[in-house]
């Protein structure tokens, strides 16, 4: 589409403006996704050349060292004593020495390896069935048949241990990697004739020039080993059939592929298709209300307290920030039963004949029993729940607005409603854009507030695996889904758990590429 | 009255006063009636903690008889003694220890430049993108091998919350990316080592971000229940406040456990609550700066 010039677009009436606008908006689309396909291209490009120039140092290293550097190739860390760094090749050696042991010890990383039948569909995860065995006892002449249980693999830790070793194996060419850099760094300097760092300047520099990799070597450790591991983990089960019927220990469960997918999108009768569209679309829809409702309820408050003339402001103030203090499920749980049939706020309703009647007409015992309705009070106590919040948020913004520009634009004539809309707005919208993404997400995963207050309930049937209410969202299905019971279905919920990524990733990567204020890191400072 | 006719400016200028102290008028009706509706809850519960009946029938909020029979046979009868303590001992642990990994993450992705800073950054948001409760379910297979569950939950539980909290980072880092860079040079080149920079000059300037992590981590375990639900699975000594409560409003122990439910509240209401209060400064100023740096 043709971009109008700045005088062209002045121009145009209000009308033409505005559908101006959604075409830029729609023509946008494409280019966006051609940027992404770009920049995956280009990710892929670097990456090569990455790969390449390693290979290219690895090559010249290896043909210009001499004997130690060589024999370093073999030998981790052989280079680090040739050039007095004792320290650096003593660690080394021992990662060599701890890894090659760890490989080849008898149900070692080798063994696990093997056991886990890697991505063979229809294979077992482990391979010996444990069960029950009959044993024959003779006791005083009298024959007594027992059935032991006899342990066979647990496909859980075969799984667990194959891609702990996988990780180690990663980490050990990365080490081997580092170490044959080392030796070329240390080559270049020597070549040059300056000294090379010692143990003693390598301990020092890590409270100094390294000082970042001492702060983070626990947080990265935490993450690596509580997220970034069980995440993979998870990814892998979507592809197997682990559920409670195979939960690896009683009945090894199997590489399935992506059969589990088919079945998840499979919109036939009987499928689960449906109901996984009907819970994502109420997801973004809770997502959507509970965000905006409470971040322009919640300005809306900010502006009240904060107008010229009202006074005890901090009294206002404390008494919202208090119910931020009070743990949210004990009001959530209070809250979600006053609204029953006889809570005291479900009292108060019963007398209104109109809500009597249709109550009794439909066969609710309460209110939370009609999915509209259940839907309704959820997004009203969540407003109830998070003005305080923003309230908080943006009454610090709006400090921060210059006041001048109220100023010139009251002597300009703006009304208050102008002065909103032209200054409050835009500078709320831009400096809190971020805040308004990481909100959005924050509700699509709400765990507490649907949970704590409707459980999922009403319930509509069941399906993966859990009963599934109007009102679950991803995050509570997915709950429901692994709570042990003898229907709990796992790789669903990994599934679900990674469209959940998808469906946050996508729409980051949008929000991000639209507000101006997450563009440029170093702009705040 | 009698001067409204002549003078037309002093005219407007009492039109204008009245309009804004109807707006006023109006403005405090709202905010009486969002006080009303904000606290009734919170009153709700405390009134209902002193009545002396025990089942939830009760069409009247005020007690017809004050008394404390709910908080005795909470202590006596019911578990809640432990699932406090619990509670406590996970909240204070994790507020030590969460906040040592936050702090450090933050400091180095704000005021430290090394390789790969960007791509660790991208990198934890990505991740974040996760549901977090995915990972419980190996972390539970885990755990349970390990003797971290059940009874043993809360050990297992302030290991889940410290673990991955230095993904957590952002508010602090907008914090740390407030205060100047000249402080770091200048200490830089007076020949101090980079730890040096870290205790001596910005720890000290950074007592707000460090109450307000400390804070957060307190407050964690209080409200937490997805991750405790699924770690204790029905254990009644390992479990905290939020999961043996929610246990309280099942349909079937709704009408002899809510009074004592409501009790229980306002006693877990109470640490929580004197230390937000007392800190609610610091948790302010995290608050509004974290939304502004994003």
């Amino acid at each position: 589409m043709k971009r109008l010039s700045d005088l062209d677009y002045l121009k145009l009436n209000k009308w033409q403006a505005f559908w101006y606008k959604v075409a830029l908006f729609f023509c946008a689309i494409p280019l966006f996704f051609k940027n992404i396909g770009l920049g995956i291209v280009n990710f892929f490009k670097k990456c090569g050349i990455g790969i390449r120039d390693e290979f290219v140092d690895i090559g010249t290293t290896f043909t210009k060292g001499n004997w130690a550097v060589k024999l370093s190739f073999l030998i981790f860390g052989f280079g680090n004593f040739y050039y007095g760094q004792i320290l650096r090749g003593i660690l080394f050696l021992l990662f060599e020495v701890v890894f090659i042991g760890y490989m080849i010890v008898p149900s070692g990383g080798l063994y696990w390896l093997a056991k886990g039948n890697w991505f063979k569909i229809g294979s077992t995860v482990g391979t010996v069935q444990g069960g029950l065995v009959e044993n024959k006892i003779n006791y005083n002449g009298i024959e007594i048949v027992t059935s032991d249980w006899v342990a066979g693999d647990d496909s859980v830790k075969v799984m667990l241990y194959g891609l702990l070793t996988i990780v180690f194996i990663c980490a050990f060419i990365y080490t081997w990697r580092v170490q044959v850099k080392q030796c070329r760094i240390c080559m270049d300097i020597t070549a040059k004739g300056k000294k090379i760092k010692s143990g003693k300047d390598d301990m020092k520099s890590l409270l100094d020039d390294q000082f970042h990799k001492t702060l983070l070597a626990l947080p990265i450790t935490g993450i690596l080993a509580f997220t970034v591991l069980p995440i993979i983990y998870m990814v892998l089960v979507a592809f197997t059939s682990y559920d409670a019927a195979h939960d690896g220990y009683s009945n090894l469960f199997s590489w399935v592929g992506f059969d589990n997918f088919n079945e998840l999108f499979n919109f036939n009768k009987g499928g689960l298709g449906l109901t996984f569209g009907e819970i994502l679309s109420w997801t973004l829809m809770w997502a959507f209300f509970a965000t905006f409702t409470n971040y322009f309820l919640g300005m809306f408050v900010a502006i009240m307290i904060n107008k010229k003339g009202i006074k005890i402001k901090k009294f206002w103030r404390t008494i919202l920030v208090m119910t931020i203090a009070i743990p949210q499920f004990v009001s959530l749980l209070y809250v979600s039963k006053l609204f029953t049939t006889s809570g005291l706020i479900g009292r108060v309703l019963e007398q209104i004949p109109f809500i009597h009647d249709w109550r009794v007409a439909h066969n609710f015992v309460s209110l939370w029993d009609s999915p509209t309705v259940a839907k309704i009070l959820l997004i009203v106590i969540n407003i109830w729940i998070g003005i305080p919040y923003i309230m908080l948020m943006a009454t610090g913004i709006l400090m921060n607005i210059p006041q001048d520009l109220y100023e010139s634009a009251r002597i300009d004539g703006a009304s208050s409603t102008q002065q909103f809309t032209k200054i409050t707005l835009p500078y709320m919208l831009f400096v809190t854009g971020p805040y308004l993404l990481t909100s959005f997400v924050g509700n699509l995963n709400n765990f507490n507030v649907i949970y704590l207050l409707s459980e999922g309930n009403p319930i509509k049937g069941t399906a993966g695996g859990a009963s599934v209410g109007h009102t679950d969202l991803l995050i509570t299905w997915l709950f429901k889904m692994t709570l042990g019971s003898t229907e709990s279905k796992y790789y669903y919920a990994s599934i679900i758990g990674i469209l959940v990524f998808l469906v946050v990733a996508i729409l980051s990567l949008i929000i991000y590429n639209v507000i101006p204020s997450t563009r440029n890191e170093e702009d705040y400072k | 009255m009698k001067k409204q006719n002549d003078n037309k400016i002093r005219k407007t200028g009492l039109g204008a006063r009245a309009s804004r102290r109807i707006s006023n008028g109006i403005i405090y009706a709202i905010l009486i009636i969002m006080t009303i509706v904000w606290l009734f809850p919170f009153v709700g519960i405390l009134l209902e903690s002193f009545k002396t009946e025990t089942n939830m029938q009760t069409p009247y909020l005020f007690p017809k008889e004050f008394g404390f029979d709910h908080y005795i046979r909470l202590f006596k009868e019911t578990d809640f003694f432990k699932w406090f303590i619990n509670t406590g001992i996970m909240g204070v642990a994790t507020a030590v220890l969460q906040t040592f990994f936050i702090l450090s993450m933050s400091y180095v992705l704000s005021r430290l430049r090394f390789k790969g800073r960007k791509g660790l950054m991208n990198f934890m948001l990505i991740l974040g993108m996760f549901p977090g409760f995915l990972t419980m379910i190996l972390i539970y297979k885990v755990f349970a091998d390990a003797g971290l569950t059940a009874n043993m939950a809360p050990l297992g539980l302030i290991i889940v919350y410290c673990a991955s909290s230095g993904m957590g980072y952002y508010v602090s880092k907008g914090f740390f990316d407030t205060i100047p860079k000249s402080l770091d040079e200048a200490a830089r080149v007076d020949g101090a080592t980079r730890f040096q920079v870290f205790y001596k000059v910005i720890m000290p300037l950074s007592k707000p971000i460090v109450i307000y992590t400390i804070l957060m981590g307190f407050m964690a375990p209080w409200g937490d229940f997805i991750l405790a639900s699924y770690l204790i699975h029905e254990n009644s000594a390992g479990m905290n406040v939020a999961v043996g409560m929610y246990e309280w409003l099942s349909r079937t122990n709704l009408n002899t456990y809510y009074t004592m439910f409501c009790a229980a509240g306002v006693i877990v209401a109470i640490p929580v609550v004197t230390v937000f209060l007392l800190l609610q400064k610091y948790y302010v100023e995290g608050v509004t700066g974290g939304a502004v740096k994003g």
